[in-house]
């Protein structure tokens, strides 16, 4: 299409060229200016073979025709009725070709070929091996529509600083998926359709994280953040008809900004340490009901026997105690009425002030304890 | 044309190649992209496939069309949405925070021949409408506070913006489709530096917080374990409180001097009893 108009508004260019005669071999010429309209397009067939067959021919005829004499300058050229019917049958092979080459399209499962003749729109096609008119009445744009094009923010590496809607800065990184719903739209609407898919993403997300709070960004809210881009971004494609469909946002990195990500941390880290605390605490609350609850059972256990019995279980525990606790001690007796004043080897200076005497009835007397710390005895 | 001369192939060859060359020079294929005005002499005399809203690919004007050669001349204006970015506007807020703003519009020309004779090429409307875009979004973008730039309630301000810049672009036969903001950024300098420190430090006192409010809680529910169990000694042992007495005393006894089966006390124990022990009240015999 686009090299149609293109000779068609320079003729002055075909005007230089001298034009291809049928054994001229391909337009296939290195030369990539306008292409000459008799010539195969490239992509073809290889014509390497039709001009040696063209060659023999025109060798015969040759052989025939006795010299071409009467044909000025260009000596070799056929003429005669041979080589009128070699030029008509050399014209209609080059037509056949021309033909076969630009109407049959093969569109693969995932195109569509937008086709227009003489420029107007004229329908898409779809898959498989379809048929237009040759060129240069009609031409067809092959559009991929299957192909998920991904756009990634920022390119490359580096920071990608977004303002929250609490007047914080978050290093975002994010890439959008599109693809094309309708190739129509999506080749005549815009000039530039991937720039503006880009253009209309990063606005999309800026906008939606310019409404959320830095918690949300770097949190919870991610997947809403996602949705709603995706819908806003579709929302102005749609409005400029782009034929561009929004497949998806993906969040890849919502974080704090790498010079402050420290401080981040250490909210982390704060939070980690006020559980640890909080558990220490619960376990400790647990070990001391536990411990309460066991003493207390045992208590209850042995007051209900005391009950039943309260002198006898009063005097079996106070004998039992002392037999555990005196078996265990060296024990001295001292037997005087008057009381003899007691020398006792302490060992060094460490003596406890005299515990008052508890005076109750069934209790054992205070016994003296002197420690003697490591002395043997 | 006799027929002698269409015996010569090099003459038909020629015969031909002018008949495509006039050819091509009388018709032109206006595609679905592009508006074209029809010059002649120098004049615009019609325009093909001229903009038109609502119109659906293949109603519109283009196709094939037909001028006197060499005398009119075809002028191609593009006829899809085009591009126009800025970057790095700086706005100024009314709370004096600078703001660096990236904005796009995207605009289409509708009207080829008065653009032709405001502006001369298409080429050119992106220098013309720049500075006005620039200008709008200073004008409008100023009159706010910080916090409103960054608001969801940009719309009536996009609104406004882009009514400016379409007065202009009307002159030039050109709609502004979208006027939309890119990017607005704090600048790289002393206002970001000062955000990122606002962060780092409401970070910083956020740790502190976390970290005292964890040490309440635990301390909270140290306490409340406590009297939990004081509460559950109370009951149990205020039954008899004498009895208690005793009971304790001997599980301290025990405890004190090693006859609990815990680990042995560290120091050594001598008792000294003397004979009007309880304990030994029956070890010299009754009749005491």
């Amino acid at each position: 299409m686009t090299i149609f108009s293109r000779w068609f508004r320079r003729p002055d260019i075909l005007a230089t060229e001298t034009p291809k005669g049928p054994w001229g071999g391909s337009g296939d010429d290195g030369n990539p200016g306008p292409r000459n309209p008799w010539a195969l397009p490239p992509g073809g067939r290889k014509p390497a073979a039709k001009p040696t067959a063209l060659d023999e021919f025109l060798r015969k005829a040759r052989g025939s025709g006795g010299g071409g004499g009467g044909n000025g300058g260009f000596g070799g050229l056929p003429s005669g009725a041979n080589a009128r019917a070699l030029w008509a049958i050399g014209v209609a092979i080059i037509a056949v070709v021309w033909i076969l080459f630009t109407s049959v399209h093969q569109i693969g499962p995932q195109q569509r070929g937008v086709v227009t003749y003489f420029g107007k729109y004229a329908g898409t096609l779809d898959p498989g091996v379809r048929l237009t008119m040759p060129a240069p009445i009609a031409d067809v744009t092959v559009v991929d529509v299957q192909k998920i094009r991904t756009d990634n923010f920022p390119v490359g590496e580096g920071e990608n600083l977004t303002l929250t809607g609490d007047q914080n800065i978050i290093d975002l990184a994010y890439s959008v998926r599109w693809d094309i719903a309708d190739p129509r739209d999506y080749v005549f609407q815009l000039a530039e359709p991937n720039a503006t898919v880009r253009a209309a993403a990063e606005s999309a997300m800026r906008a939606v994280v310019a409404t959320t709070t830095l918690d949300q960004a770097i949190g919870t809210g991610r997947t809403v953040i996602e949705q709603r881009v995706a819908e806003m971004t579709q929302q102005i494609l749609n409005d400029y008809k782009s034929g561009v469909r929004i497949q998806g946002v993906a969040i890849k990195q919502a974080a704090a900004p790498a010079r402050i990500v420290e401080d981040f941390n250490a909210v982390t880290a704060a939070q980690q340490e006020a559980i640890a605390n909080l558990n220490q605490s619960r376990s400790y609350a647990q070990q001391v009901v536990a411990r309460a609850q066991g003493e207390a059972a045992s208590f209850d256990k042995v007051y209900e026997q005391y009950r039943l019995a309260p002198e006898v279980t009063r005097r079996r525990m106070y004998y039992e105690t002392m037999e555990a606790v005196l078996a265990k001690s060296d024990k001295t007796i001292v037997e005087t009425p008057g009381g003899v004043v007691p020398y006792l080897p302490l060992s060094n200076a460490k003596r406890l002030p005299n515990p008052e005497a508890v005076q109750s009835t069934p209790a054992p007397a205070a016994a003296a304890a002197a420690p003697q710390s490591g002395a043997a005895q | 044309m006799n027929a002698v001369s269409f015996r010569n192939p090099i003459f038909a060859g020629i015969v031909a190649l002018l008949l495509v060359i006039l050819a091509a020079a009388t018709f032109s294929i206006v595609p679905e992209t592009k508006q074209a005005v029809i010059l002649r002499f120098g004049q615009p005399i019609r325009t093909v496939n001229a903009w038109q809203p609502n119109t659906a690919f293949g109603q519109t004007g283009a196709g094939l069309i037909a001028r006197i050669p060499f005398v009119d001349r075809i002028v191609w204006i593009d006829k899809r949405v085009q591009d126009l970015e800025l970057d790095n506007t700086l706005v100024l807020s009314t709370d004096q925070l600078r703001l660096e703003v990236d904005a796009y519009a995207r605009y289409r020309i509708v009207d080829p021949r008065k653009m032709r004779n405001a502006v001369g090429s298409e080429d050119r409307i992106p220098d013309q409408l720049r500075p006005i875009l620039g200008s709008a979004l200073r004008n409008e973008l100023g009159k706010r506070r910080f916090v409103e730039l960054l608001s969801p309630e940009r719309s009536e301000l996009m609104d406004n913006i882009q009514k400016g810049l379409q007065r202009v672009a009307s002159q030039y036969g050109v709609e502004i489709v979208d006027v939309r903001i890119k990017q607005a950024n704090l600048p790289v300098g002393l206002p970001l530096e000062s955000a990122l420190k606002r962060m780092s430090s409401a970070r910083q006192q956020e740790a502190i917080t976390i970290r005292a409010e964890g040490q309440k809680q635990a301390q909270i529910v140290r306490a409340q374990a406590d009297a939990d169990s004081a509460k559950i000694y109370a009951e149990s042992f205020g039954k008899d409180a004498d009895f208690y007495d005793f009971y304790r005393a001997m599980q301290s006894y025990r405890h004190t001097f090693g006859a609990d089966g815990g680990p042995a006390p560290e120091g050594s124990t001598s008792i000294i009893l003397s004979p009007n022990n309880s304990y030994l009240r029956e070890f010299e015999g009754r009749g005491r």
